[in-house]
């Protein structure tokens, strides 16, 4: 997962004239960072219903009120969309909640996700000053404030349409790439439609990220606020197969697409037993629990493996791994752990994930890989046969490389195996749109800037192109995407 | 939604469908399949298409039923509406003049083997079909395959039509006729497909299954489908549904397909029990409800 490291260029501290805070600058420093209320552990690691409960006002009033102000934002600069954090955490302290979250959506259609998910101590928080002096201003938690109650007070029927263009753009995938490349193209007035292969929007945030961390009703109401903007969306359209890009140039009339069809292909380890009842992809596993709602068997029709008393172990140490193992100990696992090959400190998943993980009782077992898993006899999973690591040099990620630790074999016995490893793009746009020129891993070949592919009216972005990031930084390259796409329809231009 | 434009049983517990479905009746080769998802609270499955009509838009399947879904499905009728499908999903069959073809159905396959078969006529081919099922009733499509073949062979297992036997005896009876093949394509339950597999594999007879084993997205991105072919982990959704027969292992299939052996029959009970209590409620003549577990 890329990440910014915070640059060291002092900014200065000294509040514009106009601050409505009226706590001194001295005294804002030393005020603590106001926690975000959640359930317990032991309850919610029993259930599905969100950890995070959410800021009150007045904890988000409190919490406004350690803002700096600096005069050169280092939050905004390490943002990747932008987001003016020192104006809307303003509009927080006059208590116009509504109009912080308008300052936002200026740079961030998708607060309510963002303040959720963003691995915010990569970009903003991990740049704000207060971290200097302790802990840094909770810019995701305000975000979230604002944004639940912006979803709670907006009226949609107040959305202003813009004047249509006549242009017609095709959005493929919607993920938080696809879904900000549409909002910012509907509000400028171009008539956009976006195809999903699955049956739900949302990309993986409905397929991936469990409700206990990111509800659907959220996406949804999200979904929906696009909607009212005139966005239309058509599920359960596979591009590449049920129409191809091709086409939706040619014969249904658009004049771009955007492609954000996301790295959604599950990687396996390649080891022996794989194929194994019990050994799951975190895709499939999370799929069958988010999208299809196997948490609510037999309500819902989708069955899981029963693992209720037995041991779960998810093979990874990013947020997919996190969801996927916090989600097992939820259906009941009895004893649920995480098997990484490096250490704590190189897990790529944001840092509240692993606290939260780790006061739900989840176990680590860092330094160790699967080598094999083990039959029963029976096609069904019985064990997994494990090596010890130590850390050697940085390898190209620059996180130190795992070293097998030689006669250092283990066997833990397992119901249910996890595999998050990582995701590979899907090959079914690539190889169906001649002309498009990819990667040698297969992702498709987009201008850092403009986002434009090698095919005239063909934009890309999100995971689909950078491999597996953040929600933020697809969003990002959706933005950009927008942009450069209202620059084309309005010139016809196309330089590369 | 998807509308159904005509709701069929075609034999008992088997229905054919016509569902107004445009952009999947325009792309659909033979071969290629459909993923379902009949409700809200639905799985989604998969169900080839049997034939499409990019004319009137449609496309068909032929369902039987199975467990739950497949029996929630063919409670439809037409006039009702599917909430999802997509498609059209897998790799199309290869379809070119090999020579001479010999197409087998067992049940349910000889649909989702019919459109293969109908293009392998078109292009060229000697096409030889043998059909079977487990009785007179369960010989599905023999019309429409005579249609499309030089020749057609039918089997039951029990004798109660045509031939006594499983369709691998006659392939037998073929092969040891001497008759020139140079392809077979089997399609039907997973011990029957094995059968064909482990019978042409001693007389090198090139020869393709359509595999089934349990899928969600149907486009690559949960790998649940995965099957073992030559130690090699493959996609069926996006590597097959055919495959090389002589490369498939046949016992992970049907080991993976157990997997939710217990809950897929937890879910059918439940099913059963909500039908008979509509049943009930409807206490007018029985006939008139649209309960699920009809026609089998
Ligand atoms: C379990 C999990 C947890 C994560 N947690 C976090 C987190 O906490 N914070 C964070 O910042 N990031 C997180 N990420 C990463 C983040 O979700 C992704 O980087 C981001 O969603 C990428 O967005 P995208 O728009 O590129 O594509 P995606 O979100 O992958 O969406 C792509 C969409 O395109 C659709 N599609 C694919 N092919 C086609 C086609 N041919 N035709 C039509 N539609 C198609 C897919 O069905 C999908 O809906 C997580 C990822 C996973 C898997
Ligand atoms: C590519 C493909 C094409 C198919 N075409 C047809 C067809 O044209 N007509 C037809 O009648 N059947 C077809 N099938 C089989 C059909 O999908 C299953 O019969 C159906 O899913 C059973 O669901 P159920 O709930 O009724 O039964 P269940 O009680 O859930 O399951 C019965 C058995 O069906 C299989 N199965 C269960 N869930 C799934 C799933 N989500 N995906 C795949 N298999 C599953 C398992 O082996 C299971 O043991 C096809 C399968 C595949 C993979
Ligand atoms: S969008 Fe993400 S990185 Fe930007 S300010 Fe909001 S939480 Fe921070
Ligand atoms: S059905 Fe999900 S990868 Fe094939």
């Amino acid at each position: 997962m890329p990440t910014t490291p915070p640059k060291t260029t002092p900014a200065k501290t000294a509040p514009t004239k106009k601050s409505s805070n009226p706590v001194p600058n001295k005294e804002r420093i030393k005020m603590p960072r106001q926690h975000m209320p959640e359930q317990p552990p032991l309850v919610r690691a029993k259930q599905f219903t969100e950890v995070n409960l959410g800021y009150s006002a007045e904890l988000a009033r409190q919490e406004a009120l350690r803002c700096l102000e600096c005069a050169k934002p280092t939050c905004t600069r390490d943002c990747p969309v932008g987001v003016k954090v020192k104006d809307f955490v303003q509009l927080i302290v006059e208590g116009d909640y509504l109009g912080a979250a308008a300052k936002i959506r200026e740079d961030n259609v998708l607060p309510a996700i963002t303040g959720r998910v963003c691995p915010q101590e990569d970009h903003c928080e991990g740049a704000c000053l207060l971290c200097k002096k302790g802990e840094s201003l909770g810019i995701g938690y305000l975000e979230r404030f604002v944004a639940d109650y912006e979803q709670q007070h907006f009226d949609v029927t107040k959305i202003v349409k813009a004047p249509p263009t006549g242009k017609k753009v095709a959005i493929v995938g919607s993920g938080p790439s696809g879904l900000t490349a549409a909002g910012d193209l509907v509000q400028k007035g171009h008539q956009v439609h976006v195809f999903e292969a699955l049956h739900e929007v949302g990309g993986v945030l409905v397929y991936g990220i469990p409700e206990f961390r990111l509800p659907k009703t959220i996406i949804r109401q999200q979904v929906d606020y696009m909607r009212a903007m005139g966005v239309e969306f058509e599920t359960d359209v596979v591009v590449g197969r049920t129409v191809t890009i091709d086409e939706l140039l040619e014969d249904e009339g658009y004049d771009a697409v955007f492609i954000g069809t996301g790295a959604g292909l599950p990687q396996f380890m390649g080891i022996p037993g794989e194929h194994l009842n019990g050994v799951y992809s975190a895709n499939e596993f999370l799929t069958r629990i988010n999208l299809m709602h196997a948490y609510e068997f037999p309500k819902y029709d989708e069955p899981m493996v029963d693992f209720r008393g037995k041991n779960v172990a998810v093979i990874g140490g990013g947020n997919t791994a996190l969801d996927a193992i916090r989600s097992a100990l939820r259906l009941g696992a009895g004893k649920a752990f995480i098997l990484y090959r490096r250490s704590e400190a190189e897990m790529p998943a944001r840092i509240e994930e692993i606290k939260h993980a780790k006061q739900e009782g989840i176990e680590f077992q860092v330094l160790a890989a699967p080598l094999e898993f083990l039959d029963d006899g029976k096609g069904w999973l019985r064990a997994a046969r494990c090596q010890k690591m130590e850390l050697g040099e940085p390898d190209a990620s620059g996180r130190r490389r795992p070293v097998p630790i030689e006669g250092s074999e283990y066997e833990i016995p397992l119901t249910v195996a996890v595999i998050a490893i990582g995701t590979t793009a899907n090959p079914i746009v690539q190889t169906t749109t001649p002309g498009l020129a990819t990667t040698k891993r297969g992702y498709i070949q987009a201008d850092e800037t403009t986002q434009k592919t090698s095919r005239k009216g063909v934009f890309a972005g999100g995971d689909i192109v950078t491999g597996g990031a953040t929600v933020i930084l697809a969003m990002g390259a959706g933005r950009r995407a927008a942009k450069s796409i209202d620059e084309y329809l309005t010139t016809g231009q196309w330089d590369q | 939604m998807f509308k159904i434009v005509n709701a069929q049983f075609i034999a008992p517990g088997i229905k054919r469908f016509v569902i107004n479905a445009p952009r999947i009746a325009r792309k659909q080769r033979p071969g290629q399949f459909v993923i379902v998802r009949v409700n809200e609270t639905g799985e989604r499955i998969p169900l080839t298409i049997e034939r499409s009509d990019p004319e009137s838009g449609t496309v068909n399947i032929v369902v039987q039923s199975i467990g739950k879904t497949t029996h929630l499905l063919n409670s439809l009728e037409t006039g009702d509406s599917i909430l999802d499908i997509v498609g059209p999903l897998g790799k199309p069959s290869e379809i070119t003049n090999f020579g001479t073809v010999v197409v087998m159905g067992g049940g349910v396959g000889t649909a989702m083997a019919y459109p293969t078969a109908a293009a392998m006529k078109r292009a060229g081919n000697r096409v030889i079909s043998i059909l079977g099922g487990r009785n007179k009733d369960l010989v599905i499509l023999e019309n429409e395959m005579r249609g499309v073949s030089d020749t057609v062979f039918v089997t039951t297992d029990d004798g109660s039509y045509a031939d006594k036997g499983l369709v691998t005896d006659k392939l037998r009876q073929l092969i040891e006729n001497g008759t020139r093949i140079d392809l077979v394509l089997a399609v039907g339950p997973i011990p029957m497909m094995r059968a064909v597999a482990d019978m042409t594999r001693k007389e090198r007879i090139r020869t393709l299954v359509s595999l089934n084993p349990i899928m969600i997205d149907g486009t690559g991105m949960c790998g649940g489908c995965r099957v073992l072919v030559e130690g090699k982990s493959e996609f069926a959704c996006v590597d097959g549904p055919e495959f090389d027969a002589h490369r498939v292992d046949f016992a992970v299939l049907v080991q993976r397909n157990a997997m939710y052996r217990d809950a897929e029959r937890r879910s059918m009970e439940a099913f059963k029990r909500e039908c008979e209590l509509e049943k009930r409620k409807a206490a007018e003549p029985a006939d008139e409800v649209a309960c699920a577990l009809e026609g089998k």
